[in-house]
């Protein structure tokens, strides 16, 4: 993709009207490590994929909380994303104080987007290079959005974003219909099921996955490892000596899993730069 | 605006033009307001007066108003100061409107906006001279809770503002109930006032009283109330306690 006449400025339009400053900022979305929401009418969960730097290090933390009633999951440059994070912690507690009462999460996004879309349009800035999937409650249930470098933003009943990001939404095209009804057990199920189609070979291990849950009468929190682990085991085969590749959802475990755990990034991605996680 | 706590220099000179520019003492006032939780919502009573002092200069104030679907506004204090309030209130619900988003801010949101804005001025030394209630009905919930001039804020089942602190919710203590009807409430309310138009100088018989309900926001006509003077205490008021007025 040369297209390197128009690209240098984000306020620099090419002939077809587009600014490739910003298109390139979302590319550094598709790059970074798989973020998947999925929300009921009750419910909102956020997971995503624990990705890190080598064997010593610890994995990048790619879902925050907002506020009791709002959480968001990140993907791309997680710099961006810490530092926007903090601005809309900032927004809500802001409004708390003032109202005493919870900062709607359709208005939190459309002063985040209001805020991305500012960077479009100065020569002196650049675009946030993280896609954000912001999920919370307001007066009409819970909602989930995602909010694009661009500085736009959509509502979604599901949706991931980063690297392969596409097997979790053809797995969660497959299923939204039935999650705005859905218990919140089973869309955490969905959640887990959808971070396992981005592994793509690798076992899904409880260590390899953060979860966090919302919901009318439940604040943000994370789900913690063990609780996790319980509905992996509900549908993966429980470890055992015998290879038996061809056994429906069961994959041989321990030594593709090893082998999976250590080319993090690298399979598919040949370039990763240190600061997309 | 320059703003400077006036100090006295030797000669007791206090800097005039920096007072000037803030609030000293209310001009014009209204009185009481006393309002209830029923069994359906909220009800609020006040009067239509508006004192210069200790003449009651202005007979048709209307000391209570409708904020948006969900609230009712009403109070005491500096009337000037009330209607910029009014202002403010009427910016923060436009700027809410024209989200247009199925949110809606509530009767807590707004008396929680108002303690601010309040506390605000109060630390500037130039205050909103008002105690303001705030009632109202949102998604089921009753709402009922006031904001003194300092910014001073709480919420309860009854609240009155000034005389009728000391006049009207001794009564209200006795004689509340989570379950009253609007009948009732209406009744207890009007004993309240009735006490507050004898014994307060600056009641006037001539009152309004809100509804509020989860279908809206009413405020009643003016109307007034029958009153009895023949009392043999007001006719001899100080048998039993000679020299006393």
């Amino acid at each position: 993709m040369f297209r390197n006449q128009y690209d240098t400025d984000v306020t620099t339009w090419s002939p077809t009207g587009r600014l490739f400053q910003v298109e390139y900022a979302m590319e550094a979305v598709k790059q970074g490590s798989a973020a998947i929401g999925l929300r009921s009418r009750s419910h909102v969960v956020l997971a995503c994929v624990n990705k890190a730097q080598s064997e010593l290090s610890s994995h990048q933390r790619k879902i925050f909380k907002v506020d009791d009633h709002i959480g968001v999951a990140i993907a791309g440059l997680t710099a961006d994303g810490r530092v926007l994070s903090r601005y809309m912690r900032s927004e809500s507690i802001n409004h708390s104080f003032t109202y005493e009462s919870p900062l709607p999460v359709g208005r939190l996004v459309v002063h985040l987007a209001d805020k991305a879309q500012v960077c479009t349009q100065r020569s002196w800035k650049r675009p946030y290079g993280v896609g954000l999937l912001v999920g919370g409650l307001d007066e009409s249930g819970a909602h989930l959005y995602y909010n694009c470098p661009s500085g736009n933003y959509f509502e979604y009943q599901a949706f991931a974003i980063g690297s392969r990001s596409q097997a979790a939404k053809t797995y969660l095209e497959r299923r939204f219909e039935s999650f705005q009804e859905s218990s919140r057990e089973d869309l955490i199920k969905d959640a887990i099921m959808a971070i396992r189609e981005t592994l793509q070979g690798e076992t899904l291990k409880s260590s390899l996955c953060t979860v966090s849950v919302l919901g009318v009468d439940e604040p943000f929190h994370f789900l913690d490892q063990e609780s996790i682990q319980k509905v992996i085991d509900t549908f993966e085969k429980v470890p055992e000596e015998e290879e038996d590749a061809g056994e429906g959802e069961a994959e041989p475990e321990a030594a593709t899993g090893a082998a999976g755990t250590g080319e993090q990034g690298g399979s598919g991605d040949q370039d990763v730069a240190p600061m997309e996680i | 605006m320059t703003f400077m706590i006036p100090i006295e220099n030797g000669n007791g000179v206090k800097n005039a033009e920096a007072d000037s520019q803030r609030t000293l003492y209310p001009y014009v006032t209204g009185t009481s307001v006393v309002a209830i939780k029923y069994k359906d919502g909220i009800l609020m009573a006040s009067d239509m007066g508006g004192s210069y002092g200790s003449t009651l200069r202005y007979k048709n104030i209307e000391r209570m108003k409708a904020i948006g679907k969900h609230s009712l506004l009403g109070a005491s204090g500096e009337i000037s100061d009330f209607q910029e309030i009014l202002r403010y209130l009427d910016e923060l619900m436009l700027n809410d409107n024209m989200w247009d988003d199925g949110n809606s801010l509530g009767p807590k949101e707004v008396l929680n906006y108002l303690t601010r804005v309040v506390y605000n001025r109060r630390n500037k030394f130039n205050p909103l001279w008002n105690t303001l209630v705030v009632g109202g009905v949102k998604y089921g919930e009753k709402y009922l809770g006031m904001v003194s001039m300092i910014g001073v804020s709480f919420e309860d089942n009854h609240v009155a503002t000034g005389f009728g602190n000391h006049l009207a919710r001794p009564i209200l203590r006795d004689e509340w109930r989570e379950d009253l009807s609007f009948e009732e409430g209406v009744k207890l309310l009007e004993k309240c006032m009735r006490v507050l138009l004898y014994r307060d100088r600056s009641a006037i018989n001539k009152l309004q009283i809100a509804k509020m309900t989860e279908e809206g926001v009413t405020v009643s006509e003016p109307y007034s109330l029958k009153t009895f003077w023949d009392f043999k205490a007001f006719t001899n008021p100080t048998v039993g306690a000679e020299g006393s007025w």
